[in-house]
């Protein structure tokens, strides 16, 4: 066998050229603009079932569908397939003018009766829709011209933010009834600026602009959306011209490429890091709890652990959120925390221990951020011995309020209602609280049906103000999204994290 | 011992082995669904939890729970499960409201595909290695050999894949990152078999395209494996050539080589052609890894999908599968090796 260097070469470069005959060539104008998306597609209803209640969906979900009430960039409501709506004097009905003039992606007229089946279907029990216990407060929804009324079962003081937010989605009557929910996973259409070419589950969706959308015919005719969920080969995407767009990939990557041939764009979002306290063994002790807030040095955190790209919070609002309140402060402050601990016998000497629970790579430097919390706190006199758990296990051991002392996760609220941020997160009977103070659940109950939305969101601000001052649970910081583009595209991101492609622009 | 009579101890043989790996497929297969279906019901973690968002009561959970059918005792859900798989149903998935036989039996070709071409690629290299390190034995390039074996089997797959990303994808780029097959092509394919299905389709644009895609994932997945038959290969052929046949060749004239290639290689090759069969379902395994960090389409990407959402119809299916595979592997390797192996052949 002759088999020398140069006839290995000859064999390797054949190899190489024959293989390379699939590449796409990216030009330098930007034709079919390709996204490296960090998820999965897994079903296109986005009204049922775990997709829908995942927010890393919901971009996809936002170019082909369109939600009742549109949401904005900055997280504010804006007309989309309502125009108007509001709820008669005495809140008894909801009313809601349809947009006239739009059309489904097969062409047929988009009506009033298409939002009232849409809002019956998930009001059904039946249906299986994750969100029911909200669109089950409306009832006897009806079309009266191009006006849709439904009368309200339960006050919700949240029920038209609950219609930019999870499965609050118009789907269309007719078509879903003809093709059935199999027919409809297939081939699904809706009002939205993109509609779906091809669909490769676990792979991309090829989407086509929509040239009769309401909003406006988006810029790029062709959008490939391929499913990358390893944060390497997504860089690598981008890196090698593969893909144009790409978001959530490690900030020192993002600064690296961002400095290069890519430009980048990182932006506050809607998502918090926080530690849940639980009202068990040590955290009993206001003392304790109290040092442990004080002893976090948030600001350091970010600027060390996440290059910056983080918003130091004391509340579980973020600044874009309607209950935001400034004033309400909880100071890195390590002599308080250690006189705090000494008040009820510990100290470096003798330390405060308890549990803390953290994901391992579910968000940007989680674990290591607990790391850092955790040494940040031997300092003062408190030795926290940490354990790994998968959300999944989050997940149960909160819903069965079995959450060690202290628990790392984040929390996502896009609508930035106050319901769906300290509320849930915070009333002891849900059951995905797991502080059950009779004080808080005392002041949190009137909210939940207050009509008078001024005196709500003070009510919320107040009840902030108090978990801040018991220190109930310690909010962190609210996370940036990083997302690297090719220098051809302009990308606007959107503070609910949703990275939505009729949304870019060519450069 | 007369021809006809070594063809029935050889019938013999490969009627036996078949009997018994059969009945022992249907015990394993039994097992693992039993496992599978009680396992993944222990663990922490349930559908339910993940979908429901903070705000739902007691109530809602129930209401999901019975939605899903995760209302009744485990052993009645079982029941049904079991049920449903032996008259070919094996449930709908949580997340993609899907039947999972289709889903399952829709991902397998590109998962099969791709454990084919790591196979084919690592045979190549690893038979390549050995065959220049018989060749070469003793010297330097043996030594650099073993060397680039060590290197092959102590860097894990995904690791080589990592690499492999940085060299071909970004720095060179050759290949193609992610998925199976670039999106704006056209595919006429009936099946789901695109590689097989574009080479006898003639398609040979889709062709280079798919390989394109697959190479990447194909060459780490192989890359270990081929260290694993480049040593055991080489082994082989070293013992081989002292024998006194392969000595006979060289008085009769043949080069070094062709004596290997000719004399020694077919009887050394056996207990590789063994080791090729059982790493396939390794090999089968190793995808998963490979297909979530190359977003290649395969069965391997949805189960790790699959156990993030806890879409425990999908799981069980997935598992099921596998298992099936694994079993009818080693089904398959059994008989080869009955049929190959001269002392069951002679009786």
């Amino acid at each position: 066998m002759n088999l020398n260097r140069r006839s290995l070469l000859k064999i390797s470069a054949a190899t190489m050229a024959a293989s390379s005959i699939g590449l796409p060539s990216f030009a330098q104008s930007i034709d079919e603009l390709v996204i490296a998306y960090n998820v999965n597609l897994p079903s296109w209803d986005p009204t049922v079932g775990p997709s829908a209640v995942n927010p890393t969906i919901q971009g996809i979900y936002q170019s082909v569908f369109d939600q009742y009430i549109l949401q904005q960039p900055d997280l504010s409501p804006a007309p989309g397939l309502l125009t108007e709506w509001g709820w008669n004097e005495d809140r008894t009905q909801v009313w809601m003018t349809v947009r006239e003039g739009v059309t489904w992606h097969d062409g047929s007229p988009f009506t009033a009766e298409d939002v009232a089946w849409s809002l019956a279907r998930v009001a059904n029990p039946e249906t299986g829709s994750p969100i029911q216990f909200v669109w089950g407060t409306l009832a006897n929804h009806r079309v009266e011209g191009n006006r849709v009324i439904a009368d309200v079962a339960q006050f919700d003081p949240t029920i038209f933010k609950w219609m930019y937010f999870l499965t609050g989605y118009v789907l269309p009557k007719a078509y879903y009834e003809k093709v059935g929910p199999e027919g409809f996973e297939a081939a699904p259409i809706g009002t939205g600026p993109y509609m779906v070419d091809r669909f490769e589950r676990n792979a991309f969706v090829r989407l086509k602009a929509n040239a009769n959308y309401w909003g406006g015919k988006p810029d790029f005719e062709t959008v490939t959306i391929k499913f990358v969920t390893d944060a390497t080969a997504r860089v690598a995407e981008v890196e090698s011209g593969n893909s144009h767009v790409t978001l959530e990939m490690p900030y020192e990557e993002y600064d690296r490429l961002k400095s290069g041939a890519l430009a980048g764009v990182s932006a506050p979002i809607s998502d918090i890091g926080m530690i849940f306290l639980n009202d068990i063994e040590v955290m009993n002790d206001p003392n304790v709890r109290k040092a442990a807030a004080h002893a976090i040095d948030k600001q350091a955190i970010i600027d060390r652990l996440l290059s910056g790209y983080g918003v130091k919070i004391d509340t579980l609002q973020t600044p874009e959120y309607d209950a935001y309140d400034p004033s309400v402060t909880v100071p890195y402050d390590e002599a308080k925390a250690i006189e705090l601990l000494a008040a009820s016998g510990y100290s470096r000497d003798n330390p405060v221990r308890f549990k803390i629970q953290t994901t391992r790579g579910f968000k940007p430097k989680d674990f290591e951020m607990i790391q850092a919390i955790v040494g940040l706190w031997r300092r003062v006199g408190i030795e926290a011995e940490i354990e790994v758990y998968e959300i999944a296990k989050h997940f149960e051991l909160r819903g069965a309020d079995q959450l060690a002392p202290a628990a790392f996760y984040n929390w996502g609220n896009s609508v930035g209602d106050p319901t769906t941020s300290t509320g849930f997160a915070m009333f002891g009977p849900s059951p995905h609280s797991v502080w059950d103070g009779a004080d808080l659940i005392g002041m949190i109950g009137p909210l939940w049906g207050e009509q008078d939305e001024a005196k709500r969101i003070e009510g919320w601000k107040a009840v902030d103000r108090y978990i801040a001052e018991n220190a109930l649970v310690i909010p962190l910081l609210q996370y940036v999204q990083p997302i690297l583009h090719a220098p051809g595209v302009v990308v606007t991101p959107h503070a609910s994290g949703a990275l939505l492609p009729h949304l870019m622009k060519r450069a | 011992m007369s021809g006809r009579q070594r063809t029935e101890a050889t019938d013999n043989a490969v009627i036996k082995v078949l009997a018994t790996r059969l009945l022992t497929t249907l015990v394993t297969l039994a097992g693992v669904a039993v496992i599978v279906f009680f396992v993944i019901r222990v663990v922490p973690g349930n559908p339910i939890a993940m979908m429901l968002p903070p705000g739902a009561t007691e109530e809602d959970i129930a209401r999901l729970s019975a939605l899903y059918g995760l209302d009744k005792p485990l052993v009645t859900q079982f029941g049904i499960w079991i049920t449903g798989v032996l008259q070919g149903d094996f449930g709908t998935s949580i997340t993609t409201r899907q039947p999972v036989l289709d889903l399952v039996l829709g991902r397998l070709p590109a998962t099969l595909e791709l454990a084919i071409m790591a196979l084919v690629i690592a045979v190549a290299l690893g038979g390549t290695a050995a065959l220049i390190g018989t060749r070469f034995r003793g010297g330097k390039r043996e030594g650099a050999i073993d060397i680039a074996n060590g290197v092959a089997l102590s860097v894990p797959d995904f690791l080589w894949g990592l690499v492999l990303i940085l060299l071909f994808g970004v720095l060179w780029p050759v290949f193609h990152i992610s998925g199976r097959v670039t999106p704006s092509l056209d595919l006429p394919f009936t099946t789901d078999f695109y590689l097989i299905e574009s080479l006898i389709r003639l398609r040979l644009d889709l062709t280079a395209d798919l390989v394109a895609h697959m190479f990447m994932p194909a060459l780490a997945l192989a890359i270990p494996l081929a260290a694993i038959i480049g040593q055991l290969l080489k082994q082989s052929l070293k013992e081989t050539m002292n024998l006194d046949y392969v000595t006979l060749a060289r008085t009769k004239g043949y080069g070094e080589t062709q004596v290997i290639l000719r004399e020694a290689l077919r009887n050394a090759a056996l207990p590789t052609i063994t080791l090729v069969g059982v790493q396939f379902s390794f090999l089968i395994g190793g995808t998963v890894i490979i297909e979530r960090l190359f977003s290649y389409e395969g069965l391997g990407n949805m189960a790790i999908d699959a156990v993030i959402n806890r879409d425990l119809p999908l799981i069980q299916g997935i598992v099921l599968l596998f298992a099936l595979i694994f079993t009818m592997l080693n089904l398959i390797v059994d008989l080869l090796y009955a049929v190959l192996n001269p002392r069951l052949r002679h009786g």
